[in-house]
């Protein structure tokens, strides 16, 4: 349905190649955790899922992304309009500056509808707030600039904005690590709730975070400095974690390196 | 990971800390101001201090230094509140015989003093808000484009054509705007009072040489954009990219990013640019004064008309040559309501912008 399908996928930042030929196959409905060292390409191959990659001069991909069969990358497609059917969330907490919490919340559905009648907007803010487990903490300060929040709950407020739009998938770069224990472990709830309804892609640091959430993880790795990035494994993360096939993987979970 | 290498990185951290107090660790009956090279010849320096530590007492060449910076930065400071009394003195005790003048010894025979400030004030200050209201949209107009949309290769050098025309003397504006973009206009109000003349900004005479008020506001807004411009594209550039990757992420498409990420970052400083656009526009003597066509004590909103009330600089300018006694006294008060003017207008942007920075 909302599966995403990765096919012999490369991306480049001018003539340095940060992906190589990568496949594999996200299900739907699921948690899945991208693992590996710095530089091993994790970032830009999710960034590349969204089509985000692209937006910085001289970047270039080959190969296919498809969500539900259909080509992310098709010649027709409006990388716009997949940027609003998969949701990101990044490393630091980015509300818009100057916009209340309400209208952060809003942002993306108000590029969309420019009409949006109030009480199906409060509706919105409140369903999103509470899936992303902040309507409690906001729900009497919601007209207060979204900047005035904590770290924590600025990072959920950006995961209800992403959530807000009903994106098919959620991608999430190293969520956490900008924040306090207490905001991770709120934030890990949240995903584990979000598996119901859509197909989330996390990339970490963190590998009992990856053993915690995440229901398949995928092992990325480089030979070198400035060597392109590749999937050294990929399975269900209790495999992972438990029985991985490769050495490169044992080492890299056993903290051998990395 | 961390902890382990911080432990390596402390070691010879602390290892060269003894280093430096060595002599007066390892030997504590060797004299505080010792020569620790006693084999070599005294170049002449006075001795290093042996260094004790954290006790130790910064040198005096370090001392002198931050006391000459902390002087002149002071005296800096100071110099400007001295000059801006001096200037405001000097306005008061010139300018204050006017106030009492009569219409013999005015400039332009102007019944009282106010009568004739009056309309000047005014005419400074809608040419001003004139120019400033064109001037604004195209500076933000060219900030974006520079920022947002050029190719990189060609931001540096549109750039920098922005900032030429920053460069090019008001007077040399003032003959453009006299000889070339006067005469060109003049065609066109005709056509304005024609078609936009139900708005009472357009309603009457065209005039028949194009000098009026907007040629000069049009001229004036040519000479506010490169500096409010220069001041857009800093705080664009500046703007957060995580925010413009959020709007992005969203699905937002340049414009939308713009105005999701970047406007509201640059609220204050736009309004900043603004207003130093405004205080230029304010001040500007000389393209006025060659451009415009003015009818003393003229109050009026008409933009296109042959008859223009002047500014309080251009008239300065223009009368000053041929004015002796008392009419001189009127143009430094003169001088006097364009300072308050100026100083009016610097506050209240710099009150709006703090306001917009704080939301």
């Amino acid at each position: 349905m909302s599966e995403l399908a990765i096919t012999g996928f490369s991306a480049s930042y001018g003539s340095f190649r940060a992906v190589a030929d990568v496949g594999l196959t996200i299900a739907a409905r699921a948690v899945t955790a991208f693992i590996g060292p710095s530089g091993c390409g994790k970032s830009t191959l999710l960034r590349s899922i969204n089509r985000l990659h692209e937006t910085v001069p001289g970047a270039t991909v080959s190969g296919t992304v498809t969500l539900g069969g259909e080509d992310l990358y098709g010649r027709a497609v409006d990388p716009v309009e997949v940027r609003r059917r998969v949701g990101m969330v990044f490393q630091r907490p980015n509300p818009f500056p100057g916009l209340s919490i309400r209208d952060n919340v809003l942002a993306g559905v108000k590029l969309r509808r420019h009409r949006l009648a109030k009480a199906a907007a409060d509706n919105l803010v409140e369903v999103s707030l509470r899936a992303a487990n902040l309507w409690d903490e906001v729900k009497d300060r919601l007209g207060k600039s979204g900047t005035s929040l904590s770290g924590g709950q600025q990072q959920r407020l950006c995961i209800a904005r992403a959530i807000a739009v009903e994106p098919a998938v959620l991608l999430m770069d190293e969520p956490c690590s900008a924040l306090d224990p207490l905001s991770t472990l709120a934030i890990e709830d949240l995903m584990a709730s979000l598996r119901q309804d859509y197909t989330v892609v996390i990339v970490t640091h963190n590998m009992q975070q990856a053993a915690r959430i995440s229901d398949a993880t995928a092992f990325f790795s480089t030979d070198g400095p400035r060597q392109p990035g590749r999937l050294i494994e990929y399975g269900p993360t209790t495999t992972i974690f438990s029985r991985p096939a490769e050495q490169a993987t044992a080492d890299y979970i056993a903290g051998r390196f990395g | 990971m961390s902890l382990t290498t911080d432990r390596l990185e402390m070691g010879p951290v602390a290892g060269s800390a003894s280093a430096h107090s060595g002599t007066a660790l390892a030997d504590p009956s060797a004299p505080l101001s010792g020569v620790p090279y006693a084999g070599l010849p005294d170049p002449g320096l006075p001795a290093p201090r042996p260094r004790i530590g954290l006790a130790t007492r910064r040198s005096r060449r370090d001392r002198l230094a931050e006391l000459a910076a902390q002087k002149t930065a002071a005296g800096a400071g100071w110099a400007i509140v001295v000059i801006l009394a001096g200037v405001l003195v000097f306005l008061l005790v010139q300018g204050w015989p006017a106030l009492a003048a009569g219409a013999d010894d005015l400039p332009a025979h102007a019944s009282d003093f106010w009568t004739l400030a009056g309309p000047l004030a005014f005419g400074s200050l809608w040419a001003s808000a004139l120019a400033l209201s064109l001037a604004a949209p195209i500076a933000i107009a060219v900030a974006l484009a520079i920022t947002q949309y050029a190719p990189r290769r060609l931001r540096t050098a549109l750039g920098g054509a922005i900032d030429l025309l920053a460069a090019v003397p008001s007077v040399v504006y003032g003959l453009w705007g006299l000889m070339t973009v006067a005469p060109l206009l003049a065609r066109v109000y005709p056509w304005l009072t024609a078609h936009l003349g139900w708005l009472p900004f357009f309603a009457g005479q065209p005039s028949a040489s194009g000098r009026t008020i907007l040629t000069a506001a049009i001229i004036l807004a040519l000479m506010v954009v490169p500096i409010m411009a220069a001041v857009c594209r800093e705080v664009f550039v500046r703007a957060p990219a995580s925010s413009a990757e959020a709007a992005y992420a969203l699905g937002a498409t340049r414009w939308e990013t713009i105005r999701l990420a970047v406007l509201p970052f640059a609220r204050s400083g736009i309004i900043s640019g603004a207003m130093l656009g405004l205080g230029r526009a304010l001040g500007e003597t000389m393209a006025v004064a060659m451009v415009l066509s003015p009818t003393p004590f003229l109050v009026t909103f008409h933009l296109v008309e042959s008859s223009n009330p002047n500014t309080v600089a251009a008239f300065i300018a223009q009368t000053f040559p041929e004015a002796h006694g008392l009419e001189t006294s009127a143009l430094i008060a003169l001088g006097l309501i364009l300072f308050a003017l100026t100083f009016a207008v610097n506050a209240a942007a710099r009150r709006v912008a703090a306001r917009a920075a704080g939301k």
